[in-house]
């Protein structure tokens, strides 16, 4: 057994020691596939205007319609069917989550890395502006975003960006400047190395472990926070119904009693970030040395 | 530390001044509030006369200097739609803000510092494992989604309490505010637990961490050598000695409980300053998004330096670090 394999092996069976966290890594594993596999998983495509009809609108869940199609969750107020809507707008939330929070980890961790290892003014001026930027709430961040420049989807995955990018930064940063003072790292400079090579081939799987821990609890953040925007009406356009889309859109009927329209999206978008914060709660236990 | 308090200040107003910037221009490259404003029928010497009222015929440079000039002079521009100035209508609604925050801010440290202190006593408890787990729920659950619920249940099933709008309002030793009249508080109560929900998560989870530490501490096993009875123990020593770091968290983060009431506020139909921007945001109407966010922003930008300066009083590292810079 190579030797890598063997490490991965033993990071599995301490990941599976943890029962609660297991099971939500099967259950986001699940979710990702339904995410992904949306159109062939659904029962009905809800944006074909071919097949939705105004006629089936508001059906509460375990209801058919004249000609036999069955609704689980039921439909919203265009008549869509709500698990088919569920399926898809998990798509856009997961889609937009994970793309933020790819870009926020690559320009985070660059700033980061770069940071410990040149040092001096760079470093402070950009760990001060890491600092000031953590000092606002999220949620006034995506604000100023989206209330200055409008609503969108680069826009949104723009703002998602900004909020989280310190996050990793700060991160990088203080497991890089743990690294630094590391042997390979005078040996690869004695070798005459580029900066670059050092910082990103060297340095930064070093750092990998943090950032990862990292990067699943903010994307779990990132997807409520979309949710939250769009939800206000400043995240995605009606175009890209995510799931905080469609609570929204369920809010209005609420009043007249029919809760399943905004509950089981918000009971999905529930689902999906509770066990996203499981499984990261229990990676940060396994790295954290002062547990062991 | 003269220069440590100049640094940060002129940090400071250059992180406002970058603010400005980026609030102001963004606000007038996108959307145009004529239309939104105007009647579709109206002839192009109606448009022009409003676009010169307003302003926006002159190029976005001069406006913004006109903007930086007045802002000064403490006028942020008048609202599109209400007529009146931009800052006035945001002071009229902050108090019923700060109200719901308060008494948000109240109800969570009532709700999580004694169960954060039965899961730091017992940890191995299954009650502490489901207090735990109700944490990490709690955190996980979106605010809005977890608003809507509330009303289902308390307003539209049981009806039990009022789901919208501020209730009225009471004179208690000259302060107005509908936390004083019986209705008013069946009012915020909702929106208030609503707000409160993930601060119960964080200060569950600080208050565990602060029990578990101080539980080990010498003086605890002193107290109870000397025969003080457990429950003493607890409330008196125990107690006391998390509210410290849970009572600096919980004041730093007051500002986040502002900046989060937006949700809430939209959710209940809550008269304050959260609602205020989310519509003028939908209204593009833009001195009433700019004055929000500037002063926002400014709120924070300068609660950030005072805490920055005390700590340097409590903590002299700090301080020798920023000389050090």
């Amino acid at each position: 057994m190579s030797p890598k394999l063997r490490k991965f092996l033993e990071f599995c069976k301490d990941f599976s020691s943890n029962k609660v966290a297991l099971v939500a890594f099967f259950i986001f594993l699940l979710i990702l596939f339904v995410a992904i596999f949306a159109p062939l998983v659904s029962p009905t495509d809800p944006y074909d205007l071919n097949t939705v009809s105004i006629m089936n609108s508001r059906l509460p869940p375990f209801s058919e319609d004249f000609s036999g199609n069955y609704f689980l969750l039921g439909t919203d107020g265009a008549g869509r069917d709500m698990i088919s809507a569920i399926f898809y707008g998990l798509r856009v939330s997961l889609g937009v989550g994970v793309l933020s929070g790819i870009f926020a980890l690559i320009i985070g961790s660059f700033f980061g890395i770069s940071a410990a290892f040149f040092g001096g003014r760079y470093e402070s001026i950009i760990m001060r502006i890491v600092d000031i930027q953590l000092s606002f709430p999220s949620i006034l961040v995506a604000l100023i975003i989206l209330a200055a420049f409008g609503k969108g989807v680069e826009k949104t995955i723009i703002a998602l960006i900004l909020v989280q990018w310190a996050y990793y930064a700060r991160t990088a940063r203080s497991s890089a400047l743990v690294e630094i003072n590391k042997e390979y790292v005078d040996a690869a400079r004695c070798l005459a190395f580029g900066n670059t090579r050092i910082m990103f081939k060297h340095i930064l799987p070093n750092c990998m472990a943090p950032l990862i821990v990292v990067g699943t609890l903010q994307t779990a953040h990132a997807i409520s926070l979309e949710a939250t925007l769009s939800f206000l009406g400043l995240g995605l356009p009606i175009t890209e119904p995510s799931l905080g889309l469609l609570i929204g859109n369920g809010f209005e009927y609420m009043y007249s009693g029919d809760f399943w329209i905004s509950i089981f999206p918000g009971v999905a978008l529930l689902i999906t970030v509770a066990s996203i914060n499981l499984v990261g709660d229990h990676l940060r236990d396994m790295f954290n040395p002062r547990l062991h | 530390m003269t220069a440590f308090i100049c640094t940060r200040f002129a940090q400071s107003i250059l992180v406002l001044f970058i603010m400005s910037l980026l609030v102001f221009g963004g606000v007038n490259l996108v959307g145009d509030p004529v239309e939104m404003l105007i009647n579709p029928e109206a002839d192009q010497a109606e448009v022009e006369r409003v676009i010169r009222e307003l302003g926006l015929d002159r190029p976005v440079t001069e406006q913004y200097w006109y903007f930086l000039v007045n802002a000064f002079k403490g006028d942020l521009g008048s609202s599109f739609i209400f007529g009146e100035p931009a800052l006035k209508l945001i002071i009229q609604r902050m108090p019923a803000t700060l109200e719901l925050a308060l008494f948000s801010l109240f109800i969570s440290l009532i709700i999580a510092i004694p169960l954060g202190i039965y899961a730091g006593y017992n940890p191995d408890s299954k009650a502490s494992k489901v207090i735990m787990a109700g944490s990490i729920l709690g955190f996980s659950m979106p605010t809005f989604w977890v608003g809507i619920i509330f009303i289902m249940i308390f307003a539209v099933q049981l009806g039990w309490l009022p789901s919208t709008g501020r209730g009225e309002i009471g004179t208690f030793m000259g302060i107005n505010s509908s936390l004083f009249t019986l209705n008013g508080l069946s009012h915020v109560f909702l929106p208030a637990l609503n707000l409160a929900l993930f601060k119960i998560s964080s200060v569950i989870r600080l208050t565990r961490a602060g029990t578990r530490e101080i539980i080990l501490q010498d003086y605890i096993t002193f107290a109870r050598s000397k025969g003080i009875s457990e429950k003493r123990v607890v409330l008196i020593h125990v107690l006391k000695n998390i509210l410290i770091p849970i009572v600096t968290v919980v004041g730093l983060e007051f500002g986040s409980l502002i900046a989060f009431s937006t949700v809430t506020e939209t959710v209940f139909a809550w008269p304050g300053m959260g609602k205020l921007i989310i519509d003028s945001i939908y209204n593009l109407d833009r001195p009433v998004i700019v004055a929000y966010l500037m002063i926002i922003v400014t709120f924070f930008v300068f609660l950030n330096l005072i805490v920055d300066i005390i700590y340097t009083f409590l903590d002299p590292r700090v301080r020798i670090k920023g000389d050090h810079q």
